[in-house]
């Protein structure tokens, strides 16, 4: 349980900026996921804070006690910052066995004999692997790896659970079932958790908190749902969400209180209440329109607001249905929930919420317009 | 928003913590420790040297006047201008690189050859030949020396060889000199070409030469713009270290050569290191150290990082064989008649001499005997006036200071080559990483010879007043001299083993509350010690069949088998020196033997 504050964090390998001006404020019992593409900066993040890596600048607390300050060239041993990290590739430690992995940390702490067993028992009890504590790591599959590195990194009880893509190496269907035994682990020991992947769904689905990296700047903090719904920029919106989020060109103008787009799709007018504070140009300037494909109705007849478009490519899935459509030059997606069947070059009508829609800066590219 | 590395002013209690943090850090120490010591056994001995052709040493001081220690061309001019240059340089340089490069030409097409008929044809029976392939290079070069010598020998030295005793008159170009070098060491030296090449040529997938096959092209074409092109550079590192090898092998050139006054740079040297004077000498290993490292470089060049592709591939778990077809009884024919007339028939002639009276004379029961063996002294008269090996003092002597060198030699050896492997591996990319590579890399560019003569050059005499004294003729000096010449291998080898020890391992055991110390006992070196088993072996091997290496340093005390086994050989005792290199022999191939059982790779010696 604790708190963590991360201000003004850089981080140079030679002359590459691989973290710029870092901060970030992690409450206690956060489930804070860090999410961005390869090479964004996000597993540094989670080794600075871990205290593998130090950084120049900065300063970081847990629990309001400074662990990191690059003024001072102070760095607290990660061992003293009482936190444990579950690496990508595990790090099971290849020559002991199970319960030799779990309990090397508690030895090393000279933690009383009876206390280690019990911990070690409740940690596999937890992780449902009892039955193999006295396997080594190569006798076990990657799940049960996955399992015993978790275990491990609970048994020495951190305040602070540090989560390093740690379900990159499993199968589709298991890694679903890790996604619901992390979430349970969270709410049984109420630590803080750290989570790092690039993993839009893993980090929508787990989160209390998502930060969202961008070339090794947080460009965005938000509750998982939050930024899903409104993406600060366009870079944001295209990342998050699967299918990926539509994009319209069209042209927009402030006037008289009230924010008018021009689209293929339609003409929009929106209230200033909906708008966020980013500046907006004077005149006519070009928008993008975000729309997300679960907010693209179709219709067969043509009721009151709805447009005439047409089918392009239809791709049934069983419990959904993805339909690629034209209005004019723009392409866009739709998805429906269940089967449905449209012939290609079929004409349809579509019918869209503008309460749901966000309109970004063409030029800025940052969110002008909020759904909600 | 962007912001820079600021300097920050001054501020105490940062001061302190960045010293606190190097300093609490035992890693930091490690290193900090192992670049000072390579540094004073590695580039102060090279510095040393150089500055001792410089220096006017007391018998040149005496004979040509001028104070000991001063500033002197003398050496030099000796070499390179002096009335004797073509005898002291010039003839040996030449006959040095003459015997380097029909070495070349010899063995880099054979092993080549070789090495393709052994991967990617189906010529039958090839993991027995395979096995018996390598086994030439197990063998150190001067015991094929002194086979060819059992082989070859003529009235020029006095005792015949196997083939003149048969009454076949065998001419001194081909008994001693370039010739008989030039053969001997291809027939050990073909053994990198084939390690390297076959070892790329495994590595190749074969579905780029299937690719090929698809487009339409035969198999010469594939072979010529395929498969070639692609082991090539794996070809070229071979040829340099054939060749930078060659230049300065000293056992060979010294048993084949010294007998007809052919006298090669490695040679020659080693009489002025011994006789004086020594600057002249160390002139020349400097030479000879340029050229090697001027041969290697110059590889690195023309090669580069672009065109090494040789592990290109990776996968090449699938690999097609190639059909010999109408070839393959004639290749197999070759194979097994260059195995004979390579190993089985010199070997032969070699173990039948060490029961022979008299050499040459033919295996009759009238000229067998034991007496090499286990001779006494009263048996003596009609032999040589030695006792047999075994009830010889002197052969006793050579076996313990082996056993003894090698023991002593390959474990701090293979302990180095795992710190310094630790060091390059988790430096990587960082200046002390790479300080260690190239520091480590250093010996490699010097021949056996040349890179003793540094260090008797270093340590002939006291230094850091009198901290280090004097280490002439001990056995101290032959350990160390061993153990910094492995260098380059064995941290080779502690590099691989330390790289597949993955950082995330030991970051576990860091954020888990390990310190350096418990991270090193209990996570580093329990996951290295196969790796340092099969390192230690392989030093271990290489250090038992050194001669070169150590030649200049021997006396009676310090001998080794090797030097024991040269020194019989050049006073005529030839029984008795093949007896020796046979035990030599035995001693290596035991040790392959347990090193294979720990999973070494015979290909990875050098």
């Amino acid at each position: 349980m604790s708190r963590i504050e991360l201000k003004h964090i850089d981080k140079f390998y030679g002359d590459n900026h691989v973290l710029r001006d870092i901060n970030l404020v992690i409450e206690d019992g956060d489930f804070m996921t860090l999410l961005g593409p390869s090479g964004c900066g996000k597993t540094t993040t989670l080794r600075v804070v871990s205290g593998l890596e130090k950084p120049q600048n900065g300063i970081m607390t847990i629990d309001g006690e400074e662990m990191i300050n690059a003024d001072l060239a102070y760095y607290a041993e990660p061992s003293k910052r009482g936190l444990n990290l579950v690496f990508q590739s595990y790090a099971l430690w290849p020559h002991m066995t199970v319960r030799e992995n779990i309990s090397f940390g508690l030895k090393i702490q000279k933690l009383p004999k009876e206390e280690i067993e019990k911990r070690l028992k409740d940690s596999l009890r937890m992780m449902r692997i009892e039955e193999y504590i006295d396997r080594y790591p190569n006798e076990l599959s990657g799940g049960q790896q996955q399992r015993v590195a978790i275990a491990r990194a609970v048994a020495s009880n951190p305040k602070l659970l540090l989560l390093d893509e740690p379900l990159s190496n499993l199968d589709a269907r298991l890694r679903i079932d890790m996604r619901s035994e992390l979430q349970r682990i969270h709410r049984e020991l109420g630590t803080t958790i750290i989570y790092v992947t690039h993993d839009q769904v893993e980090a929508l689905t787990m989160s209390t908190k998502i930060a969202l990296f961008k070339a090794g700047e947080l460009s965005q903090v938000d509750a998982p749902m939050d930024l899903y719904m409104n993406p600060i920029d366009l870079e944001a919106a295209d990342f998050i969400g699967n299918p990926r989020i539509n994009f319209l060109e069209g042209t927009a103008r402030y006037e008289n209180g009230k924010l008018m787009v021009k689209c293929e799709l339609s003409d929009y007018a929106f209230d200033k209440a909906d708008m966020t504070d980013e500046p907006i140009p004077n005149g006519e300037f070009p928008v993008v329109v975000a729309i997300r494909p679960e907010q693209v109705h179709i219709t067969a007849v043509q009721e009151p607001g709805s447009l005439p478009v047409k089918v392009y490519a239809n791709q049934p899935a069983g419990s959904e249905t993805l339909v690629s459509l034209q209005a004019g030059k723009s392409d866009f997606l739709s998805k429906q929930i269940g089967l449905a069947q449209y012939d290609i070059d079929q004409t349809v009508y579509v019918h869209i919420d503008p309460n749901k829609i966000n309109i970004y800066d063409a030029k800025s590219t940052r969110l002008i317009k909020r759904a909600h | 928003m962007k912001r820079k590395r600021e300097r920050r002013p001054f501020n105490k209690t940062r001061l302190k913590n960045q010293i606190l943090n190097v300093v609490k850090n035992p890693f930091n120490m490690i290193v900090a420790i192992s670049l000072v010591i390579l540094f004073c056994l590695i580039v102060i001995p090279l510095l040393q040297m150089i500055a001792s052709t410089f220096t006017l040493a007391r018998a040149e001081a005496k004979r040509y006047g001028g104070e000991v220690g001063d500033f002197t061309l003398y050496y030099w001019r000796y070499i390179l201008v002096g009335k004797l240059s073509g005898a002291t340089l010039w003839g040996p340089l030449k006959n040095s690189l003459v015997v380097g490069f029909f070495t070349v030409i010899v063995s880099v097409p054979l092993g080549s050859v070789l090495g393709w008929l052994m991967v990617r044809s189906d010529i039958p029976g090839k993991k027995l030949l395979g096995m018996l392939v390598v086994i030439p290079y197990m063998i150190p070069s001067w015991c094929k020396a002194l086979a060819w010598l059992a082989v070859f020998r003529n009235k020029t030295s006095g005792s015949l060889g196997f083939l003149a005793g048969m009454g076949i008159p065998i001419p001194d170009w081909l008994a001693y000199g370039p010739v008989a070098i030039v053969l001997c060491m291809s027939l050990h030296y073909y053994a990198f070409s084939y390690i390297h090449v076959s070892s790329a040529l495994r590595s190749i997938n074969s579905e780029l030469e299937e690719m090929g096959e698809i487009c339409g092209a035969n198999k010469v074409q594939i072979l010529k713009s395929i498969t070639l092109p692609l082991v090539l550079p794996s070809i070229l590192s071979a040829l340099v270290m054939t060749l930078s090898k060659s230049i300065g092998t000293y056992g060979v050139a010294a048993n084949l050569g010294s007998r007809i006054g052919y006298f090669t740079l490695a040679t020659k040297m080693k009489t002025f290191i011994n006789g004086g004077p020594q600057g002249v000498g160390f002139a020349m290993s400097l030479v000879l150290i340029g050229l090697a490292a001027l041969i290697i470089f110059s590889n690195q060049r023309i090669i580069g990082v672009r065109k090494s592709y040789a592990t290109i591939g990776g996968k090449g778990g699938r690999s097609n064989e190639m059909h010999l077809g109408r070839a393959k009884i004639p290749l197999m024919c070759f194979l097994v008649v260059f195995l004979f007339f390579a190993m089985v028939a010199p070997m032969f002639v070699l173990v039948m001499e060490t029961f022979q009276v008299t050499t040459g004379n033919g295996y009759g029961l009238n000229n067998l005997t034991l007496y090499n063996w286990i001779g006494t002294l009263d048996e003596a008269q009609t032999y040589t006036s030695m006792e047999g090996i075994f009830r010889n003092a002197e052969f006793g002597k050579a076996v313990w200071n082996t056993v003894r060198l090698t023991f002593i030699g390959s474990i701090i050896t293979a302990l180095c080559g795992q710190f310094l492997g630790y060091i390059s591996t988790r430096g990587r990319g960082k200046w002390y990483g790479s300080a260690t590579e190239q520091l480590v890399f250093v010996p490699y560019l010097m021949s056996g010879v040349a890179f003793s003569s540094m260090y008797v050059a270093m340590f002939s005499q006291p230094r850091l007043g009198g901290l280090i004294p004097s280490l002439y003729g001990t056995f101290t000096l032959i350990v160390l001299t061993s153990v910094v010449k492995h260098f380059p291998f064995a941290s080779r080898s502690g590099t691989a083993n330390m790289m597949q020890i993955a950082v995330e391992l030991e970051e576990a055991a860091d954020i888990n509350g390990a310190n350096f110390w418990q991270r090193m006992g209990k996570i580093v070196l329990p996951l290295a010690k196969n790796g340092f088993i099969s390192g230690f072996m392989l030093t271990f091997i290489s250090i038992a069949k050194e001669l070169d290496l150590i030649i200049i340093m021997m006396d009676k005390h310090t001998q080794t088998m090797s030097y024991l086994a040269f020194t019989y050989s050049q006073e005529g005792y030839n029984q008795m020196a093949d007896a020796i290199s046979v035990c030599v022999l035995l001693f290596i191939l035991v040790c392959y033997i347990i090193a294979s059982r720990f999973g070494a790779d015979i290909g990875k010696a050098w």
